[in-house]
């Protein structure tokens, strides 16, 4: 409970972390982690808009069966650099290292996270790891896909997969020292009177997230490690001449890989439960188990990535248990998606652009997921495996679960972010034209798997084509999609109406600062006396709305 | 196919019919979700929507019933997904017996295939309709992937090892083969067609060439040109042990253990002699690696398998 | 006094909260040691069960004398460096800077002896790749042996190096008079790495010097 800027000084601009110093090196040498934040806003946008380009380009070769529009070389390096980039530039980093950066220590109401030198630390390290994989795509470019599987990594492939995979094994680092910063931050820098069970989701979600990136990445870490040494000295690791398994690669890579998948959609599931509750002012139904999810989710993920090897010679009996453990990883998304559901029922829901992202993640994160059902059972994976259905499930929980929740998050918190509203017309139309033209772009997909097409193809069967020619135009109306909130989020930071402490009325100690917040959060450290989302008893004691009726004055 | 937009690649295998039905019934649960929770947030969106910007709505806290049912739900139907699956999973990967034996050789950007009476192919397999094929293959480069979408199998060719599939042809024409693991820069051309034949006119197919010969032929030349036959001899006198009628069979190692001689055994055995010595034996023998192509190694196998009339169906047990 | 609250961050409300931040965030950064390692572990033992005469036959070539004084070199580091910690929390300058002293000491013989141990296998020509030499039927799984050797002892020197670098640090400081027996978490925390890095290393030498023989 604390009172924010004091009304008096109002003609004069306020004094926060944007204004408080306009140098270059007020920004490369910051240690606030909002200001760190906002270095990996733009950062990611960077490297999303290069991995976008990358799928413009793989989706315009595929309007034709024939490899009309670039060699086979070539198209390879497309959808290679396309998820590179994409999950370890983009999707691992985005919700975490921007709105978590930015929230995680004024939701729990810190001054900063607990080690702000490893965090600009931890954005450095990212644009070495970037400017690695950059100078790989530019040298030459790497054909292996985003998974690097051996033999043909380590000793056939003729792309600069050695400066990639240094790319990927320094970004690993960066997601370490974030991971390491939030648990030792959630653990010990939470406000007087915050318990476990009254933080928000969110932070329960990035908890989770943490864990994962912890215990996973460094294994990933020892795989490109492997795999490095092997192309780099000649040295036979996976090489199958001298009894070494190329198996064994996949093993590790995906003991990372698959728990990298819920490092992605974990952060978002988190930005949706704040979505919902704040949007329909209701406390999330059931919060307890929505957490405990969260974490079965994270553990879930170490125990399935055999999933991935159904048809990789691994024995029969694996493939089963793999199986049976995979689907189990169903409970926890299923209890998810219910209690959102749930949350609305006798809400007062309203249709601003986080809600319309919310709502559209919760559909295309339940077609994803029951997608995902058809891959783990065993005798349909046997069939779809590394075909187009396989692309099509992941595009849902990547794209349409991680990406639309990571929207949803910065349409949410763009105002306390910049300290401006974004123009609400646009951006429900942008909201809308993305889901319309992701449907469009990736259903079809699911279809052109099953009938056959397998994944990674610069060309393909004609009878393949009306189908690719669909996903093709969606990917065009999705393309605009993006570009508008681009474009207007840009344009709001300069002409957009100035934001109040609250916009929204939601609930959480982020709204009680000012917006932009000050320097070190909040004027003083906050003491939290109720549970998260409590909304019903706004009417009474919310401060907000006290202060905006003071101002209104 | 069907006409004008087709959903199911064609059912060309006797698999493939159970891996439909099993399709199906995932769609029609994945539908039945869909539907219902798309239903719910839009009913819930338009008849809970605010009214009023005072709108100040009861909290529910939860309801431990209504969780504990809707854990308990998904929980059911994912076991019959699995149990179904699985089932139909584990029937599919063992082939029945007196399946006819293709072997199939994966390289950067071809597939090549060998057929048991020693006719070659290349990006082609013709096969009888009705019959049982066992399809045995390995790599000789990076990792591929066998895949045949209208019999609904697809198995990954590895450098260095055997891995099997099978298939019975239900259904006469020409059906796509695809490599499905990503293999380099022709990976999506490496690509062929499986003609399937009634069985004369395989017959007849096979005979269409000069009759040459069986791949256990050509196994049996390579087996004395090698000079194998000096040390493993018919009588068991030699230095090495007999291979009559070892095919299939469990034979004991210096080690103490004991290994059931099938087909990557053998394998093992041509190109690193002394990883699994059999007991009894020094070890004499040199490696082969590096002087037996893949192919060649296959019909040296397919050799040593003539020589047990036996053993497949004892590996089949 | 001074001294404990000139170094309080500020982020933290008191040097409490401080101490126990960092020291669950070393802790945090040792989980992810141990998947690191636990990484090439697993790959070592699933090649390792795939091919056992093979990596017995490796794990003959090694030399356990030399790697057993080295082993009993690094125990003696580790002792130095509790003795070091504890003179830094009971305020003892001169003592501190010793142990640190003799700390890097041991570690650098550690480290000067693995170098003496990798020359012999290059001698020997048992550096995997091209020129790696081996008269055995084995010769293709000694070398991955070899490998996993080279691969989890070089991760292992790397940690030793970057210990000997703080430990460097730590005498700077020390010989500057930050450490007071109020404030001295980072001579806490290097030991506790310290001490991580000499455990990874206990694992490592029955793994691979010491298997097979009875």
């Amino acid at each position: 409970m604390i009172a924010t800027a004091p009304a008096p000084t109002a003609v004069e601009p306020r004094e926060h972390y944007l204004n408080a110093g306009y140098g270059v090196k007020s920004w490369l040498l910051t240690t606030d982690h909002k200001r760190i934040a906002l270095l990996y806003l733009a950062s990611i946008t960077l490297f999303f808009v290069l991995g976008g380009a990358f799928a413009v380009l793989v989706r315009l070769e595929l309007v034709t069966p024939e490899g009309d529009l670039m060699r086979s070389e070539t198209y390879n390096k497309m959808f290679a650099m396309h998820g590179l980039i994409m999950v370890f530039f983009f999707l691992i980093p985005s919700i975490p290292a921007v709105l978590g950066n930015f929230l995680l220590p004024i939701m729990i109401g810190a001054r900063d996270l607990a080690f702000p030198r490893l965090n600009l630390a931890s954005w450095y390290v990212y644009t070495l790891g970037g400017l690695f994989t950059l100078g790989a795509a530019t040298t030459g470019g790497v054909d292996t896909g985003w998974t690097f599987y051996t033999p043909y990594s380590s000793t056939y492939s003729n792309g600069a997969v050695i400066a990639t995979a240094i790319g990927v094994f320094i970004v690993g680092f960066s997601s370490i020292l974030t991971g390491l910063n939030f648990i030792v931050t959630i653990h010990k820098m939470r406000a007087p009177g915050l318990t476990w069970f009254r933080l928000p989701l969110f932070v329960w979600a990035h908890y989770a997230t943490s864990l994962v990136i912890m215990l996973g990445t460094p294994v990933l870490t020892a795989a490109i490690l492997l795999v490095g040494i092997e192309r780099m000295f000649g040295i036979g690791i996976f090489d199958p001449a001298l009894g070494g398994d190329p198996v064994l690669f996949q093993h590790l890579f995906w003991f990372y890989s698959h728990p990298a998948v819920y490092i992605m959609i974990l952060p978002s599931m988190g930005v949706i439960s704040e979505l919902i509750a704040c949007f329909s002012r209701k406390r999330i139904f059931g919060y307890n188990l929505i957490a405990f999810s969260s974490l079965a989710i994270a553990a879930l993920g170490f125990l399935v990535w055999g999933h991935h090897m159904f048809v990789s010679g691994q024995s029969v009996y694996a493939g089963i248990v793999f199986s049976f453990l995979s689907f189990f990883v169903a409970i926890p998304s299923a209890i998810k998606v219910f209690n959102w559901i749930a949350t609305l029922y006798k809400g007062s829901v309203s249709y601003d652009t986080p809600m319309l992202y919310a709502m559209g993640f919760i559909g295309l994160f339940t077609i994803g997921g029951l997608t995902g059902l058809f891959l783990s059972t065993l005798a349909i994976d046997v069939h779809v495996h590394d075909t187009y259905f396989v692309v099509a499930h992941f595009h849902y929980i990547m794209v349409g679960g991680a990406m639309m929740g990571y929207l949803g998050g910065i349409h949410f918190w763009w105002p306390k972010i910049s300290g401006r509203l974004y123009p609400e017309g646009w951006g429900r139309f942008s909201a809308l034209v993305i889901f319309v033209g992701f449907n469009l772009t990736f259903f079809p997909q699911f279809i052109l798997g099953y009938l056959g097409m397998p994944r990674r193809y610069h060309v393909y069967p004609e009878e393949f084509q009306v189908l690719n020619v669909m996903s093709s135009a969606g990917a065009t109306i999705l393309g605009v999609g993006y570009l508008i909130p681009l474009i207007y989020l840009v344009w709001s930071m300069r002409y957009g109406p100035r934001a109040e402490a609250n916009p929204w009325g939601a609930k959480g100690l982020e709204w009680e600062t000012a917006s932009p917040p000050p320097k070190e959060n909040f004027e003083q450290t906050p003491v939290v006396t109720e549970e998260a989302y409590n909304y019903a008893r706004e009417s009474e004691s919310d401060v907000s709305k006290l202060n905006r009726a003071i101002s209104s004055v | 196919m069907g006409e004008g937009f087709p959903l199911f690649p064609e059912q060309a295998s006797t698999i493939a019919e159970g891996v439909d039905q099993l399709y199906a019934f995932l769609v029609a649960v994945s539908v039945f979700f869909s539907v219902l929770i798309f239903a719910l947030i839009f009913y819930f969106a338009i008849r809970y929507r605010r009214r009023s910007d005072l709108d100040m709505p009861r909290p529910i806290h939860g309801s431990t019933a209504l969780e504990i049912f809707w854990s308990a739900v998904p929980f059911v139907i994912v076991m019959v997904m699995f149990g179904w699956g699985a089932s139909l999973y584990f029937k599919n990967s063992r082939p029945p017996e007196g399946a006819m034996d293709m072997h199939v050789v994966g390289k950067q950007w071809m597939w090549k295939i060998q057929h048991p009476e020693g006719r070659r192919e290349i990006n082609e397999l013709h096969v009888p309709l009705g019959r049982p094929v066992r399809l045995i293959m390995t790599s000789e480069d990076v990792i591929h992937s066998f895949y045949v979408p209208a019999f609904r199998i697809k198995m990954d060719v590895l450098p260095g090892r055997y891995t099997t599939a099978w298939f019975e042809a239900t259904k006469t024409g020409k059906f796509h083969l695809f490599c499905a693991e990503y293999c380099g820069n022709e990976h999506s051309r490496m690509g062929g067609a499986i003609h399937v034949m009634e069985p004369h006119a395989y017959d007849l197919w096979l005979s269409g060439v000069e009759a040459g010969e069986s791949m256990a032929e050509i196994g049996e030349r390579l087996f004395h040109d090698l000079r194998c036959d000096t040390c493993h001899r018919p009588d068991g006198g030699g230095r090495g042990p007999t291979l009559d009628d070892v095919f299939g069979r469990s034979v004991a190692l210096s080690g103490g253990e004991t290994v059931i001689a099938d087909e990557a055994y053998l394998r093992e055995s041509i190109l690193r002699p002394r990883a699994k010595r059999v007991a009894g034996f020094q070890p004499v023998m040199p490696t082969f690696q590096g002087q037996v192509s893949e192919e060649q190694v296959m019909e040296i196998i397919a050799y040593i398998k003539s020589l047990a009339s036996e053993g497949e169906r004892r590996l089949a047990r | 006094m001074s001294a404990s609250s000139t170094a309080l961050s500020h982020q933290f409300e008191d040097a409490e909260q401080q101490r126990e931040a960092v020291t669950l965030g070393l802790w945090t950064f040792l989980l992810t040691e141990v998947m690191l390692f636990g990484g090439l572990f697993a790959g070592y033992t699933a090649y390792r069960a795939a091919y056992p005469e093979a990596f017995i036959l490796g794990s003959g070539q090694l030399d356990v004398m030399l790697v057993g004084v080295n082993t009993a070199i690094l125990i003696c580091s580790s002792l130095t460096m509790a003795l070091a910690v504890r003179s830094a929390q009971l305020g003892k300058r001169q003592a501190l800077i010793v142990f640190l002293v003799l700390t890097m000491l041991f570690g650098s013989a550690f480290l000067g002896i693995k170098a003496v141990e990798y020359s012999h296998k290059f001698r020997e020509h048992l550096v995997p790749g091209p020129g790696f030499r081996f008269a055995s039927p084995h010769a293709g799984q000694v070398q991955l042996f070899f490998s996993f050797y080279f691969a989890l002892t070089a991760t292992h020197g790397v940690h030793m190096i970057v210990g000997l670098g703080l430990l460097g640090v730590l005498v700077y400081q020390a010989k500057k008079g930050r450490f007071t027996p109020a404030y001295n978490s980072p001579v806490d925390l290097s030991g506790l790495y310290w001490h991580f890095v000499d455990i990874v290393w206990i694992f490592l030498y029955p793994l691979l010097y010491l298997l097979g023989r009875h």
